[in-house]
């Protein structure tokens, strides 16, 4: 446990209106590790996910990434400093090809306000695109359009488009959610994948799933942090067990 | 099929080439279409709402305030030519930048802002430039509108082209319209392009992305209120006066409806739209003064069978 954390909160609270979402939450989630937050329905685990990933501002406390201070920075810049993520309902450009969908994801951290390049011209960030399918196994279906996909293969595809930037940090918000045993255990695969050469921070409702996966969980309850610590250390957490386990919610 | 495949690669080299297609189309019209002052106003309408499409199309923001960049495109060249007695080229650069900055001062208001409310702000600034242009009527002529945009002959060296001959007019304006229509095109293809299809499929993706989007609404506005501009400053010199109408809710209205009878997000959709609007105005107004009755049915009619408008069902029948 020597590793630095790539991304560190210090005391983050998000209130709306008289209700807190997330209450003085301080965690940090380490470099090239896979940190699962978990939590019962109504944890805070979107709130918080939200804030560390650029939706939503804290209303106190401080994000450190990587050194850097992310209080402040609006949701488009969270991707330019190399936090992506993926959203729990599938968000993609629906109407624009598998293709289309990565490629401008891909260029939007290069160039946005590039008028005069003939958009395909630049033939790097279609390959880049390329791969990235072929990665998630969507190169097959490169040309069709996104919502023509089975919602197992939009999952995927939200991946592609997140991982398009070459985030230092890749959060996705229950990757897996509404998928079968099979598409979930591949998707899970990749995720191992990727954690070779990435950080990756992951919310998820099924505890099971990220018990024998993660290097780190975050285990949040009521808005408020109950335990962050190894896979083997949560599982035998008192705590926890009455919180989440006792419920069985696994 | 011979037939079928060389139908299918005319269409893709009109795909491939649209400003070559649509200014080839625009080319022959006056010579299939002699009422040459009306096709004029079609070309001229129909860059218009190409502009006004950049916007409503093509980043999928509903505007109803695009009246305050053709108008002040076309006060912005008329005050020039009339009142100051400048050569026209500086007068036309000079309307498509007056209408860019004024289109800058409305997408930074207004780029927050979404849906109906973008749609009420814009009209609620448009009406601002409205009486801005119509209180100063020292320089505007206000209620009378401008007269004297005289712009009659222009000498090209080799040979002097007469403007008042409403052939020669529509093949000037034309070169116009040819060339924002090649910019427009361009900029459709380029990133920047790619850019405003990814934030009109889903703006919190495209935010997730990395795309800023209000400074990229607020470009593409400016964009189009320059193209809008420059259909206003041509219109300035086509009619030789400025109206206070061209400033008026009731253009921005008219720009949305031919924008939408033409087939929104289309290319060549405008130019038809211009076309089946002003046509059918022309037509009716020569027995009754209610042609807006018979174009708000015929609205009716494509707003309920092809929402897609005139062009985009044709689109939608050759690609099948």
């Amino acid at each position: 446990m020597s590793a630095t954390p790539i991304l560190r909160t210090r005391g983050i609270t998000k209130r709306f209106g008289s209700f807190t979402a997330n209450q003085d939450i301080s965690v940090s989630l380490e470099t090239g590790k896979l940190t699962a937050i978990i939590g019962p329905n109504g944890a805070g685990k979107s709130t918080f996910f939200n804030m560390i990933s650029g939706g939503i501002a804290p209303t106190e406390g401080e994000i450190m990434f990587d050194g850097k201070s992310l209080i402040g920075l609006r949701t488009h810049e969270f991707a330019k400093a190399g936090i992506s993520k993926s959203f729990q309902i599938t968000n993609l450009f629906p109407a624009l090809s598998v293709l289309e969908n990565v490629r401008v994801a891909v260029q939007c951290l290069h160039r946005t306000f590039d008028l005069g390049t003939p958009r395909h011209r630049p033939a790097e960030w279609s390959e880049k695109a390329e791969e990235l399918l072929e990665l998630v196994g969507l190169q097959d279906k490169r040309h069709v359009p996104a919502d023509s996909l089975a919602h197992g293969e939009q999952r995927s595809l939200e991946i592609a488009v997140a991982l398009a930037g070459d985030p230092r940090l890749l959060l996705l918000d229950e990757p897996t959610a509404g998928m079968s045993p099979e598409e979930t255990r591949a998707v899970m695969d990749l995720i191992l994948k990727l954690l070779e050469s990435r950080t990756i921070g992951l919310v998820e409702h099924k505890m099971k799933l990220v018990m024998g996966v993660s290097d780190s969980i975050i285990v949040l309850h009521q808005g408020s942090l109950l335990v962050q610590g190894k896979p083997d250390d949560i599982r035998a957490n008192e705590d926890v067990k009455r919180v989440y386990l006792g419920k069985g919610n696994h | 099929m011979p037939a079928n495949s060389a139908r299918a690669s005319l269409m893709q080299a009109v795909a491939r080439a649209p400003v070559l297609a649509t200014v080839a189309v625009l080319a022959v019209l006056p010579l299939i279409f002699p009422f040459y002052s009306l096709a004029t106003n079609i070309i001229i309408f129909g860059l218009f709402a190409a502009g006004y499409n950049l916007t409503f199309g093509y980043t999928g923001k509903l505007s109803f305030g695009h009246a305050a960049f053709f108008g002040s495109g076309s006060y912005g060249c008329g005050i020039l030519i009339a009142q100051y007695g400048l050569a026209w080229p500086f007068a036309l650069v000079f309307g498509i930048v007056l209408a860019g900055v004024f289109a800058l001062a409305m997408g930074l208001l207004a780029s927050r802002t979404r849906g109906i409310y973008f749609a009420m702000v814009t009209l609620a600034l448009a009406q601002c430039v409205y009486y801005l242009f119509f209180h100063a009527s020292s320089l505007t002529g206000g209620d009378n509108g401008l007269r004297g945009v005289n712009v009659e002959s222009i000498p090209l060296g080799f040979t002097t082209l007469n403007l008042l001959d409403p052939l020669v007019k529509y093949y000037f304006t034309l070169v116009f319209v040819a060339a924002a229509l090649a910019v427009l095109a361009r900029l459709l293809q380029s990133p920047f392009g790619a850019v405003l299809e990814a934030l009109r499929e889903n703006e919190h993706r495209a935010r997730a992305c990395g795309i800023d989007v209000e400074r990229v609404r607020v470009l593409s506005l400016v964009i189009s209120g320059m193209i809008c501009g420059l259909a206003g400053a041509l219109n300035a010199i086509n009619l030789s006066t400025v109206s206070i109408d061209s400033l008026s809710y009731h253009t921005s209205g008219q720009v949305m409806m031919i924008t939408l009878l033409g087939g929104m997000g289309t290319f060549f959709g405008p130019f038809v739209g211009s076309g089946v609007f002003l046509g059918i105005e022309h037509l009716v107004t020569s027995f009754t003064e209610r042609w807006q009755l018979i174009v708000g049915l015929v609205f009716i009619v494509l707003v309920l069978f092809f929402p897609k408008g005139i062009w985009g069902t044709v689109l939608g029948w050759i690609r099948k």
